[in-house]
């Protein structure tokens, strides 16, 4: 956060620059794994080819983009999936406000930032040790995945496109799976997983009573108050 | 034509969010309970599609070859199997059951 401490090593080494480099790039080539499962996704879920690629490089930010897509394919209002898409998305502000002193954009370069900052770049930035090597981590990463989440993307709406109906292959199973598999890294202290937890029986106990897109809704809004009230919160 | 409107409109949204962090004053988001409301969102809403994409089909909660995969991609993911190969094989378990006539 507080950047304004001398920097230890004004000019680090260029094994440092080249760790972070390959860092970054390993994320981002990780991250554009599962573009394809995100474009072939989106396509078996009624949105055309334009508008997948539109996602990842418009709104870019992986678990918006699932949300907005797994909402409107089960058939919710486009209120519902912009909501929970949106919600999903408010992390990201937190990670500008953790990476402005580092990032101090200013001019274009401040819209490029914003459009960057999400969950991988903001995790390579900070876990640098100076200044000069948060940005380095911020910029490989975050261009990165914007190149290669992008390209996989179209790759997987064009695949999602030849295979036909989506059920014969799993692929409704395969959205279940994205959503786990992005929850999952989050259930590492009892808060969240009581907050999980929470969430899914509320969703459940919800599904046939109320119309569709207001469950998901309504489980973020007992999460957070769940957060909001937790023991320790200040 | 409403599927447009989702896909502009959630952009927007999501590009105001981002922009927010860099633009607004510190001391507005930097409230704990706020910081911790915001870091806590995504567990909820994360579990909560788990449950509508797996156990639902409209309104009705169902029980299907879906629920298979997702076991399966627990399983995987307990063994910190990557991404793309947790939901490809809850796919390919979800395919394999319904190819033998369940779910």
């Amino acid at each position: 956060m507080n950047d304004s401490r001398p920097t230890p090593h004004p000019d680090h080494t260029d094994q440092a620059r080249r760790a972070v480099v390959r860092q970054g790039l390993s994320v981002a080539v990780a991250t554009g794994l599962y573009g394809v499962s995100f474009g072939a996704l989106s396509v078996t879920s009624g949105l055309s080819v334009l508008q997948t690629c539109l996602l990842s490089l418009l709104l870019f930010s992986g678990g918006s983009q699932f949300a907005l897509i797994g909402i409107l394919g089960g058939g919710g209002s486009v209120g519902a999936a912009v909501g929970a898409s949106s919600l999903l998305g408010l992390r990201n502000a937190l990670y500008g406000l953790q990476l402005a002193p580092t990032m101090r954009p200013t001019g274009w370069r401040r819209y490029a930032v914003a459009q960057l900052t999400i969950d991988e770049s903001t995790a390579v930035a900070v876990a640098q040790e100076d200044r000069s090597l948060r940005r380095l981590g911020f910029w490989v990463t975050g261009i990165g995945i914007y190149l290669g989440w992008s390209l996989t993307t179209f790759l997987g709406a064009l695949a999602g496109n030849a295979l036909g109906d989506p059920k014969q292959f799993g692929l409704d199973a395969a959205a279940s799976a994205a959503f786990m598999g992005l929850l999952w890294p989050r259930l590492r202290a009892r808060e969240p997983v009581a907050i999980a937890i929470v969430a899914a029986v509320v969703t459940a106990a919800l599904v046939p009573a109320v119309p569709q897109g207001i469950p998901v809704l309504a489980a973020a809004a007992v999460g957070a108050v769940i957060a909001w009230v937790w023991p320790g919160a200040r | 034509m409403s599927t447009w409107a989702a896909v502009l409109a959630a952009s927007v949204i999501a590009f105001a969010c981002k922009l927010a962090g860099y633009s607004i004053p510190p001391r507005w988001l930097a409230h704990p309970r706020i910081i911790r409301v915001t870091a806590m969102l995504p567990a909820a809403l994360l579990a909560s599609l788990v449950v509508l994409q797996t156990f639902s089909t409209g309104t009705r909660l169902v029980l299907d070859a879906r629920a298979a995969g997702l076991v399966v991609a627990v399983v995987a993911l307990v063994l910190r199997a990557p991404f793309i190969v947790v939901v490809v094989l809850a796919a390919g378990t979800a395919a394999a059951l319904r190819a033998a006539g369940w779910g």
